[in-house]
């Protein structure tokens, strides 16, 4: 291998409580398209957030060119010659493609002017090589998504970038427009230009990319040429899991049997929406704990907003026999569904209010009278779920912001389970809380499954998933890929099923 | 992840310090500015003082708790000056009709106001700077037009009473400001809507998940906002005789906003303190008072008034970085 243009030496970076990064390295050669993979945690983006100089590391050096680097800012970064590229383009939307292109190196005429014929002619010239043919003189954000990120790959390129770091950019394009993308990835990597490459879906991976380094956990658990590494140790490197426990076979032997004879209580035809899911069908039965397993980005958060409105999605959804015409929150909580979203701190709780008002949010207008509410019967809910889920707060008046994360999501939890709900979603119920508190969740979640109520669980901690879940749907890049029942609900299968070649269309 | 480890630490002197002055700092600054004017204003113990000082406050608080709950509920209503202009405008065009008749389409055409913000805000999803903007330029102009430009006397003998009138020595003026005061921090304090108003201001994306009405929520207090304003209008023209849409509620958004923030609510939604937004208006009030009894021109007053916004917002600035 050739000197390496980007050569990370024993990385490490702790944040109060946690060490988001262990002693990583990472050596990317120039005209080399590495990819970078892990899961949510595994310090992608704290490493990214290194290598431009937004954050500077606790120990270990980074090399750029053979020269020891330290970036104060990242346009430092930028002006060395790291581009970094972001799945929402950072641009400026309301200026024209051109200008864009040329952002603070506009050619001038002889009087100081912006030469702007000439500015739009260079500009047409270069985005034709990458084969976008666009009016120049047009606002960015009048070109779809695909066209944007091109420009700023070119803007990239343009500043004499040596590294360009590629964080998701295919999240929101069209099959289309990624073909496009690839074709540039490949050319610039032809013209000696190294690529980061950070992606989910593995299917690029292994169109795109020389070599790949996987973290987890904050450490680097391998580095080596991607095309030596078959799907499926890619993924139990990503995860964590032993390759080698995977069983092959049983790939096809998916048996659909259900738990019981019940009827659903939800059944979910064709979830649709561009991008993100692809024709989404399963089904819930009360007593029965459903697993949406898959990567990260295999659209399991989307798929359970979907279900409750929050999101908008085309395709049926039936609870309890009654199909769902109007879909919103408040009209799936009407219908029985109570949904435990993924982000506690943006989505869950309100900081300012307390554990009380919290806890009665949803409930609210039913413990009032004439739209007065009634402290009384608030009093007696939260009392009994305080008790029930051992909520620890100095009193129910406390604000929430002040708890514990585990205390946070048992408040949520409650927030949910006085609405009496038929059936309830949780998003990563126990991420982010403490050991003891995760315990406590997952027992309830198996309590309450065991008093009839229909759960449907989605958590990236495989065991978690194997151990809760009676039947695990699996997901990946917004479509069912696997259904898996009984006996069959393993972590291997799961694994084998992620790990399927895709369907060619 | 960051926070919750910070968190376990007990706030530091100077965190707690700020805290105690938003919750309380407004009250303490009122109260001193009130015993510095007992111990050198003099005649300030007078009714007739007290009176003036509460007369030409009542319009700011009426205004201020409206601007206190759409601000609760993360926005900001910019054209409340000039619904007061328009319900000031109104006002004369219907009188002829009675008294009761002229004040409830006044009071109605604050709210339909309050409909097209709230709708601009909520459904459309502008911003509400921008949206109550539009209103705030417009507004004024459409009162202009009703009113054919001309300032209008009033002649109603219980508009006039209104404005000049009191019950047991306290001004009518005073005594629906207060009353109001209390209806609305009992609205705020008690009510499903007060509590899913705060809710939405402190967690939109939450609320929504959790089934609130968010939409209604949020229009219903703009137009609450808007009949506050309009009520300020009503008020105002009441005690000028005349109406002079003009001139009436000219600036008024600001010194609500004022009061609002003064009073320790923060912009940032979430939390609304109605007694703290009565306090701010008459900490302003009190403020020009003393300075101007005190022969400071008016233009070293709205410095100091500038001052004391800058302190207000700078202590709530503290507290949300904790």
């Amino acid at each position: 291998m050739s000197q390496p243009v980007l050569d990370v030496r024993g990385v490490s970076k702790r944040f109060p409580g946690v060490l988001a990064l262990d002693d990583v390295s990472l050596t990317v050669a120039p005209g080399e398209v590495h990819a970078l993979v892990g899961e949510n945690g595994a310090g992608k983006s704290t490493l990214i957030k290194i290598l431009t100089g937004v954050y500077r590391p606790d120990a270990g050096d980074v090399f750029y060119r053979g020269e020891p680097v330290a970036f104060g800012r990242p346009l430092d970064a930028q002006a060395a010659g790291i581009s970094t590229i972001y799945q929402e383009v950072n641009l400026v939307p309301l200026m024209s493609v051109a200008r864009n292109l040329f952002l603070g190196r506009e050619p001038r005429t002889r009087f100081g002017l912006i030469d702007v014929a000439r500015m739009n002619r260079e500009a047409g010239e270069q985005l034709a090589r990458y084969g976008i043919e666009v009016d120049v003189r047009l606002p960015l954000r009048s070109l779809g998504l695909g066209a944007q990120q091109m420009v700023a790959l070119a803007r990239a390129v343009a500043v004499d970038a040596r590294v360009v770091i590629m964080d998701e950019p295919t999240s929101s394009l069209e099959p289309r427009e990624v073909d496009t993308l690839f074709r540039v990835v490949r050319e610039l990597s032809g013209r000696g230009i190294a690529i980061v490459y950070v992606s989910h879906r593995l299917d690029e991976l292994y169109q795109l990319c020389d070599r790949v380094t996987v973290l987890r956990d904050g450490r680097r658990v391998h580095t080596g040429a991607l095309a030596q590494l078959d799907r499926l140790s890619l993924i139990s490197l990503m995860l964590g899991r032993d390759a080698a426990e995977v069983r092959r076979d049983g790939l096809t032997g998916f048996s659909a049997h259900d738990a019981g004879d019940v009827e659903p209580i939800l059944r979910v035809r064709n979830l649709s929406r561009a991008h993100q899911l692809h024709g989404i069908s399963f089904e819930v039965r009360p007593g029965e704990v459903t697993g949406l397993g898959g990567l990260l980005g295999s659209g399991r958060s989307e798929t359970a907003k979907a279900v409750v409105g929050a999101l908008g999605a085309d395709g049926e959804v039936t609870m309890a026999g009654r199909r769902l015409t109007r879909r919103s929150p408040a009209a799936a909580i009407r219908a029985g569904m109570a949904m435990l979203p993924e982000d506690r701190k943006a989505e869950g709780i309100v900081p300012g209010l307390s554990v009380r008002e919290n806890i009665v949010l949803a409930a609210m207008p039913t413990l009032s009278r004439f739209g007065v509410v009634s402290r009384a019967k608030q009093d007696r809910i939260v009392d009994t779920f305080m008790k029930r889920l051992r909520i620890k707060a100095a009193s129910p008046e406390q604000k929430v912001s002040e708890l514990s994360g585990g205390n946070q999501q048992k408040v949520l939890l409650a927030r949910w389970l006085c609405l009496n709900p038929r059936l309830l979603l949780l998003d990563e119920p126990t991420r982010g809380i403490d050991v003891g508190a995760k315990a406590e969740v997952q027992a309830l979640i198996d309590e309450l499954a065991a008093d009839g109520l229909a759960v449907v669980l989605i958590s990236s901690d495989l065991e978690e998933l194997v151990e809760g879940a009676d039947r695990i749907v699996v997901l990946r890049a917004g479509a069912v890929v696997g259904e898996l029942a009984g006996d069959d609900v393993t972590e291997d299968n799961i694994m084998t099923a992620l790990a399927q070649e895709p369907a060619h269309d | 992840m960051t926070e919750a480890t910070v968190k376990t630490f007990a706030p530091p002197d100077r965190v707690r310090l700020a805290r105690l002055l938003q919750d309380y700092g407004v009250y303490a600054a009122v109260a001193l500015l009130v015993l510095f004017n007992v111990a050198f204003t003099d005649n300030f113990l007078q009714a007739a003082t007290l009176r003036t000082q509460l007369v030409q406050v009542a319009p700011v608080v009426i205004v201020a708790l409206g601007m206190a709950m759409v601000i609760g509920s993360e926005g900001v209503d910019l054209s409340v000056g000039s619904v007061m202009a328009l319900s000031a405008a109104v006002l004369p065009l219907y009188i002829g009709y009675g008294f009761w008749p002229a004040v409830l389409i006044a009071l109605i055409v604050g709210a339909l106001v309050g409909v097209v913000n709230g709708t601009l805000v909520s459904v459309v999803g502008l911003q509400p700077i921008v949206a109550t903007l539009a209103l705030l330029v417009g507004g004024r102009g459409l009162a202009l037009v009703f009113a054919d430009g001309q300032l209008k006397g009033i002649k109603d003998g219980t508009l006039l009473e209104l404005g000049t009138g009191d019950l047991l020595g306290v001004p009518y003026t005073v005594l629906i400001a207060g009353c109001l005061a209390v209806v609305i921090g009992f609205v705020v304090q008690r009510t499903t809507y007060g509590r899913q108003l705060v809710a939405v201001g402190g967690n939109r994306a939450a609320s929504h998940l959790a089934g609130l009405p968010v939409k209604r929520v949020l229009i219903g207090t703009y137009v609450l906002c808007g009949v506050l304003a309009a009520l300020a209008g009503v008020l105002a023209t009441a005690r000028l005789g005349a109406s002079d849409p003009s001139a009436i509620g000219n600036l008024m958004e600001l010194s609500a906003i004022t009061a609002v923030v003064v009073g320790g609510t923060p912009l940032t939604g979430g939390s609304i303190r109605v007694l703290g937004t009565v306090a701010g208006a008459l900490l302003m009030q009190l403020v020009r008072a003393t300075l101007i009894n005190h022969d400071l021109p008016d233009s070293a007053a709205q410095m100091i008034q500038a001052a004391i916004i800058l302190v207000a917002v700078y202590i709530a600035r503290e507290r949300r970085t904790r």
